[in-house]
């Protein structure tokens, strides 16, 4: 049966230059002789190191725990030893440092003991807590944690399970070679994802330029009772979003997980890591990258997680006019700082540019309106508008607009006739209006606590105050108790204030307190001394004698009542 | 910052203006074929006092000139202002109005892209409301005598009565706001040189050639269907409503819509994007509602047409318009108020 197709709107074709890429099989990486693997490596907390520096470690052994539920787990590639945990740079856009686990390795690759599991006698939540374990996340680029992406939503249940091997980026062919080489592993993992959600059916997106992709999997597919579709070819088909609605015309809006709508999505490589996890007992400690672009020798390479960059860049040699590289595709990839760099979970394409294959930024010119923008948008948004509202730090518009939608695909600013770099003004727009946030919260919070502080004070205020006059009140009582027999005239005045409540007297207390604090001031002020006197030639330190000599008797004199006037 | 994408569409504002003006060319064959080529010469004086005074402007402003002036914007504006201005107009004129669509309603709001008001259609209502003799002084169908032309255009020789003609628009318009005269719509129509098969003589050609540039435009996706389609169809919608109910006093659908300045601007005035509605439904409503002012200012106003009118105050709708017709965005189709915060 064939699925009926849905469409998403915008969109852009630009040339897919994935054959480079695909004429040679996946080739193994060799092994580096030192491993830098990131303890953080999807969305959610940083897991917490398991080992020590020195200590030995098998190959797929944990190394990083996760933090909670919210992140993933971390496991050694390789068997080895740990050299350190440190703050090493990792591959991201501004070349953030973060803990690392460094490992040695010792060549041996002896594995931790794999234990498979039978899934189909596994209980959803054992095998959730088994991905986890074995730190699955998604492969497609952004790395989110997939046991949390199987939890059941608002809607109840996953009726439709989507895997995407659309792969809609220009270069990247890592999910391409995947299917034709892997086709029953995909297949598998798809069935373990399938038995965890108990989804009613399974779809598997594919862009119509991978035929052969295609094919392998269709051959796969029976088996599971998996539908593979075909999809056209439009960047960005294989967003996630995209897909989704594409295969099943359901839309996903911003900030909400495909469970709520009774549909989620996983990335081919995802689907094939869980059969790998689950079925074979070995945790995720490799993916397959793309390495193309301007290099003499493209194509992709199963990589330990943690290999250096430039390691696997001399497999494939770049050209000597190679002015960068970028991880990802030339859509949405980014521009390395460095290449000394480790591969990590979401690493799927090291791409080498070129001032000929991407020429440089020409200058932006005015935005005419022109709405070619709008129109290749696939989040349907207006991205001139929002150009408009970000370069004008107009934040409150922007977020009116829907920014926070936007997927920043890379289109608009693909078709802009203008050249502007859209998807920068937007991503400044984003984060400032997230450190906005950041600050605004953290405002609250410190009126929040000042708040606290001071009705914790006028508490504590209040309840001396009382203390104090129970305290008074007692002691006056065993005075009054103490005295009245024995005295025959008791004064006035002590009458008066026995009859009188605790209060007044507080009162009288105050004033005197008030009269005391008065006269300290009086008395510090009086106590100021002129400064800067000290280098003074001797008439001008007189002089100043003088003057202070002077106003001591105005402030004499000011004490004193003031005279009747004659 | 250097960003994604790395990868860019080989397109540019300069590439969309020469769409835009060899979509042109097919409605100035025409021209120059009816009326000679008169018309030639105000597109070359346009031309230059626009890229004149842009460069000035640029150089004043401190802008990259050779970048900007490369644009072909300020050609586009020239070349609609020659040619909705009479081909014989004096080329003091065309200079100075052009200057002042280029200095005034362009660079002084901002320059490219900020522009709130078509620059053309400005250099047109300053020009009709100052020259309102010269702006009426429309050649007649087969005078092509390019002497007598350039002596018109650069000598301010007093045109003669017999290379001179009311355009069809004009002519309808005055003898039928003459009462004691009872003319018909058809009578005029059928009785004066002026009027060709649809609509003017000559002029009705032109329009065709400026609808089949404005097709390739379409085709080339430079603009969308929505201006030219609402903008049509409105007018061609109130003119049959009108001449259904007393065709002796409302021209029908056709006429209007190949007459006077219609068909150049659905495709080309209309649809500039600058001063223009951005989204679908924006860009219908401010087509309509140009149609509109365009078929009352034609039947009920003093001046011939309408088009630079109906534009200027639809520009003025254009913010609100727009703010009032964002589309919703994908996955919040259903929940529009829920993306308003």
């Amino acid at each position: 049966m064939l699925a009926t197709l849905f469409k998403f709107k915008g969109g852009v074709k630009p040339a897919s230059h994935k054959d480079e890429s695909t004429q040679t099989p996946i080739a193994p990486a060799p092994l580096p002789p030192l491993l830098v693997v990131p303890l953080r490596q999807s969305a959610g907390g940083t897991p917490q190191p398991l080992v020590k520096p020195g200590q030995k470690v098998l190959k797929g052994e944990r190394i990083g725990a996760p933090e909670e539920n919210f992140s993933s787990a971390i496991h050694a590639p390789t068997s080895g030893t740990v050299r350190a945990i440190e703050p090493r740079m990792l591959p991201h856009p501004s070349g953030l440092s973060a803990p690392c686990v460094v490992l040695e390795a010792d060549g041996e690759e002896r594995w931790i003991e794999r234990v498979p599991v039978d899934y189909a006698a596994a209980s959803p939540d054992a095998l959730r807590d088994l991905l986890r374990d074995a730190g699955i996340v998604g492969l497609g680029g952004a790395a989110f944690p997939s046991h949390i992406k199987l939890k059941p939503g608002a809607a109840g249940r996953i009726g439709t399970l989507i895997i995407n091997g659309a792969e809609c980026e220009p270069w990247i062919s890592c999910d391409d070679m995947l299917m034709r080489e892997r086709a029953e592993g995909i297949v598998r993992g798809a069935a373990i994802l399938r038995h965890i959600v108990s989804a009613d059916r399974v779809l598997v997106g594919i862009e119509d330029n991978k035929p052969q992709a295609i094919a392998a999997l269709r051959a796969a597919a029976p088996a599971a009772g998996i539908e593979v579709v075909p999809v056209p070819t439009r960047y960005p088909a294989g967003g996630e979003k995209q897909l989704i609605r594409v295969l099943t015309g359901i839309e996903i809006p911003y900030g909400r997980l495909g469970t709520e709508f009774g549909v989620q999505c996983f990335n081919v490589g995802t689907a094939y890591s869980a059969h790998r996890a689950i079925e074979l007992g070995e945790p995720l400690i490799s993916r397959i990258v793309t390495l193309t672009g301007n290099v003499e020798r493209p194509g992709n390479v199963e990589v330990p997680i943690g290999t250096p960059i430039d390691g696997l860049l001399k497999l494939v040699s770049p050209k000597a006019d190679t002015d960068r590289f970028i991880m990802g595709g030339p859509m949405m990839g980014f521009t390395l700082p460095r290449t000394d760099l480790p591969v990590t979970k979401a690493a799927n394409c090291i791409l080498a540019a070129s001032p000929a294959l991407f020429p440089p930024q020409v200058p932006e010119m005015p935005c005419i309106r022109c709405g070619a923008c709008t129109r290749a948008c696939p989040a349907e948004l207006q991205p001139h508008e929002l150009y408009w509202f970000s370069r004008a730090k107009n934040f409150g518009k922007a977020q009116e607009y829907g920014i926070f939608d936007c997927i920043e695909c890379g289109c608009c600013a693909y078709v802009c006739p203008s050249n502007i770099r859209l998807v920068d003004y937007y991503r400044f727009a984003k984060t400032s209006m997230r450190a906005l946030e950041r600050e605004k919260t953290a405002s609250d919070a410190a009126r929040q606590r000042f708040e606290f502080r001071n009705q914790r004070e006028e508490r504590e205020k209040a309840e001396k105050a009382a203390r104090l006059a129970a305290k008074t009140a007692a002691a006056r009582q065993a005075i009054a108790g103490a005295e009245k027999p024995a005295a025959a005239v008791p004064a006035p005045a002590q009458t008066a204030e026995e009859s009188a409540p605790a209060l007044p007297q507080l009162d009288e207390a105050k004033k005197a307190l008030i009269a005391a604090a008065i006269a300290r001031a009086q008395a510090q002020k009086e106590g100021v001394q002129p400064k800067n006197i000290d280098n003074l030639v001797p008439e001008k330190q007189a002089e100043i004698r003088e003057i202070e000599a002077r106003r001591a008797k105005v402030r004499e004199l000011a004490k004193t009542p003031p005279e009747e006037p004659v | 910052m250097n960003g994604s994408p790395h990868l860019h569409q080989p397109v540019s504002v300069q590439l969309v203006m020469l769409k835009v003006l060899v979509a042109l060319v097919p409605g100035i064959a025409a021209y120059v074929w009816f009326f000679g080529a008169a018309i030639l010469v105000q597109i070359a004086l346009a031309s230059a006092a626009a890229l004149a005074g842009e460069a000035a402007m640029l150089r004043l402003r401190g802008k990259p000139v050779g970048l900007f002036l490369a644009d072909g914007s300020a050609l586009v504006t020239a070349w609609l202002i020659a040619l909705t201005f009479p081909p014989i107009a004096p080329w003091w004129l065309t200079v100075s109005a052009t200057l002042f669509a280029i200095v005034v309603a362009k660079h002084l709001y901002g320059g490219l892209g900020q522009n709130p008001f078509n620059p053309a259609m400005v250099a047109f209502a300053v020009a009709i409301i100052a020259f309102p003799a010269l702006m009426s002084q429309w050649p007649a169908v087969g005078f092509t005598d390019f002497a007598a032309q350039l002596g018109m255009i650069f000598k301010s020789q007093s045109p003669q009565d017999a290379v001179t003609m009311a355009t069809p628009l004009d002519a309808l318009r005055t003898q039928l706001h003459v009462p004691e005269a009872r003319a018909t719509v058809a009578g005029i129509l059928g009785s004066h040189a002026s009027f060709g098969n649809i609509g003017g003589k000559g002029w009705e050609w032109i329009a065709l050639g400026y609808l089949a540039g404005g097709l390739w435009l379409l085709q080339q996706r430079i603009i969308t269907w929505h201006v030219p389609a609402a903008f049509l169809a409105t007018l061609a919608l109130i003119a049959t409503g009108f001449s259904l109910a007393s065709p002796d006093r409302y021209a029908g659908p056709v006429f209007h819509v190949v007459t006077g300045g219609a068909m150049l601007g659905a495709f080309f005035i209309l649809t500039d994007p600058v001063s223009g509605a951005t989204t679908p439904r924006g860009k219908l409503i401010f087509a309509a509602g140009v149609a509109l002012l365009v078929w009352i200012i034609r039947t009920f106003g003093a001046y011939p047409d309408g088009l630079a009118f109906g534009v200027l105050l639809m520009n003025l709708c254009v913010p609100l318009i727009d703010m009032g017709t964002q589309p919703p965005v994908f996955g919040h189709k259903d929940s529009k108020k829920e993306r308003k915060p």
